[in-house]
């Protein structure tokens, strides 16, 4: 017979055992994927497949920056970061009018999260339609825009829960102190709901830089973004897969690196703020 | 302006939310207008006259077998990987509840499938699921003791479990994450008594647990549901929408229809009937669950 103790250090070796091995199990395909554009072509096209790379080999990134593909990661990062600042500064406002006034009562707030739930595929073609119209495909502003209006709903569902965060009294106060509407917003709300300002910005740019669908509709050749050069390795002949290796841990890894930062926001930005976590 | 309270208030507060529904209106709304507008026009590749033809590809979308199935494919995917990322997170999220050493570290790990772009998560599984260089294929042939060679992306019988088992890899995390904190906020108490009580596990585990998790375990459903009724990036990925249609979902229908054999009139229907669906699910689910405060 056990005793209690021993009982219970079986238990947690047995879980951490277990941990261990579900962390292992849905780490494996990332690593997977990255260790692929460390080796040599002769080992990616190993029978059978080799588990690592017999030494780091960066040959892989060094042809991507050279014949230029690595500039599809460049805009991304535009088309993400001035999506997300226009939706931040738009949403923002818009969020604060929601929270403080009720503007447009539940209905308008329950239109703004529903648009949010509209198929990409279903706007993306009458938007490519106009677009064509109007010689917007294949440039920033076409993709920014759209991008924009994409996570504008998620910016202002996500902030208004944040500052009906913010005691009222607070700007009370500051306004008896003489400042006026517009200088509260700036000077009380905003510092005062900087933590979930900072996850949601993440957040949307997290959004703009993964999507897909739209900058494969709305791209061509000069703004196209990482995730559709990404699909020019596809099918074909398999000698791509040491570029979209590379390619995708270009991709990630500044994700990884920045979302690392927000954990303790993750469960309220994933959940649309239902879940405080 | 400048004085104190110079902004009229109720001015004001239009004034904030005009520009979001200004950008919303102008790319969310009136492309379907415009959509509604083509989807009674007659407009293909080979024919560009703007002449209203009726209802005509409306009437078509009830010929068409191929779009039926695409909405199949969609539901069956959706009925597979939903439950399997609640049932996995679930027991994950009971896993990792207690205190663990390392803790933190693991859910830090756990969570990176999340932020994977889908695209990137689908090229990761092609890579996986190749039949020569993959390590799937290579693990099965240890497991079986021979040389094993599936093909995951092409094999009729193998395409589901393959589109099946990267959808889960990278969703399973996400109800992990919500159902841990749905448990880390039950109540202790309530807990402790039937522990007294003698309730058997799966006794507390029915009668209280399930109950305190249950509205955050509907919102997860309902945004991974809508989330996997437009599933593409994934698909597109590992096999494009086959072999043959056998794996189009409707939003990789509707791509092919629009941008490959450019059906532009009818497409517009097909994008609007998804569109109203889409609708029905959302208004449906909406009521249901606690989402708005």
């Amino acid at each position: 017979m056990m005793s209690v103790p021993q009982r219970r250090a079986l238990r947690l070796a047995l879980r951490l055992a277990m941990a261990v091995a579900v962390t292992l199990i849905f780490m494996f395909p990332i690593y997977w994927l990255f260790m692929i554009s460390f080796k040599t072509p002769a080992e990616i096209y190993a029978f059978p497949p080799k588990w690592y790379p017999g030494q780091i080999n960066f040959d892989a990134y060094a042809v991507l920056f050279k014949d230029g593909d690595a500039a599809t990661v460049g805009n991304s990062l535009i088309v993400a970061f001035f999506s997300t600042a226009l939706a931040m500064f738009l949403g923002f406002i818009c969020a604060y009018s929601l929270a403080r006034f009720s503007t447009g009562g539940q209905h308008l707030a329950n239109w703004i999260v529903s648009q949010r739930m509209i198929p990409p595929i279903a706007v993306v073609f009458p938007i490519f339609l106009l677009y064509v119209f109007f010689g917007l495909v294949d440039t920033y502003i076409g993709v920014i825009l759209l991008y924009t209006a994409f996570n504008l709903p998620y910016v202002i569902w996500m902030m208004r829960g944040y500052i009906l965060d913010v005691p009222r009294a607070l700007e009370e106060s500051a306004l008896v102190d003489g400042c006026n509407r517009w200088q509260v917003i700036w000077k009380v709300v905003l510092p005062m709901c900087r933590a979930g300002l900072a996850a949601t910005t993440i957040f949307t740019f997290v959004f703009a830089w993964n999507d897909f669908i739209f900058a494969l509709v709305l791209t061509r050749t000069e703004v196209a973004t990482y995730t559709v050069q990404l699909t020019h390795y596809f099918g074909g002949q398999s000698n791509f897969w040491a570029k979209i290796s590379a390619m995708s841990v270009l991709g990630t890894l500044p994700i990884f690196v920045v979302t690392a930062f927000m954990q303790r926001y993750f469960v309220r930005g994933l959940s649309l703020g239902a879940v405080k976590g | 302006m400048h004085a104190h309270g110079g902004f009229r208030e109720s001015n004001f507060k239009y004034l904030l939310v005009g520009p979001a529904i200004f950008v919303l209106l102008l790319v969310g709304v009136f492309p379907l207008i415009y959509l509604l507008l083509v989807s009674f026009q007659g407009i293909t590749m080979t024919e560009t006259s703007t002449d209203f033809v009726g209802a005509e590809n409306y009437r078509q979308l009830f010929d068409d077998p191929r779009l039926w199935q695409a909405l199949l494919h969609t539901v069956v995917l959706t009925a597979i990987a939903l439950p399997l990322e609640l049932v996995l997170g679930l027991a994950m999220a009971q896993l990792f509840l207690d205190r663990l050493p390392g803790r933190a570290i693991f859910i830090a790990l756990l969570v990176l499938p999340v932020v994977v772009s889908p695209i990137v998560s689908g090229a990761t599984w092609s890579l996986m699921f190749n039949h020569r260089f993959g390590p799937l294929n290579q693990i099965i042939g240890w497991i079986m003791g021979k040389e094993t060679i599936l093909l995951w992306t092409i094999n009729p019988n193998l395409v589901y479990p393959a589109i099946v088992a990267a959808e889960v890899w990278q969703w399973t995390p996400f109800m992990f994450l919500l159902l841990l904190a749905a448990l880390g906020n039950v109540d202790r108490s309530q807990l402790e008594a039937a522990a007294i009580d003698g309730a058997s596990w799966w006794r507390t585990f029915f009668r209280i647990v399930l109950p305190a998790i249950a509205p955050v375990m509907s919102i997860a459903i309902l945004i991974r549901g809508l989330d996997l009724f437009r599933l593409f990036d994934i698909v597109w990925a590992l096999t494009q929408g086959g072999p043959g249609t056998l794996t189009e979902t409707i939003s990789i229908f509707t791509y092919i229809k629009g941008f490959r054999q450019f059906e532009t009139s009818y497409t517009a229907a097909v994008a609007l009937l998804v569109v109203i669906l889409l609708s029905a699910l959302v208004m449906l689910l909406l009521r249901r669950v606690e989402l708005a405060r």
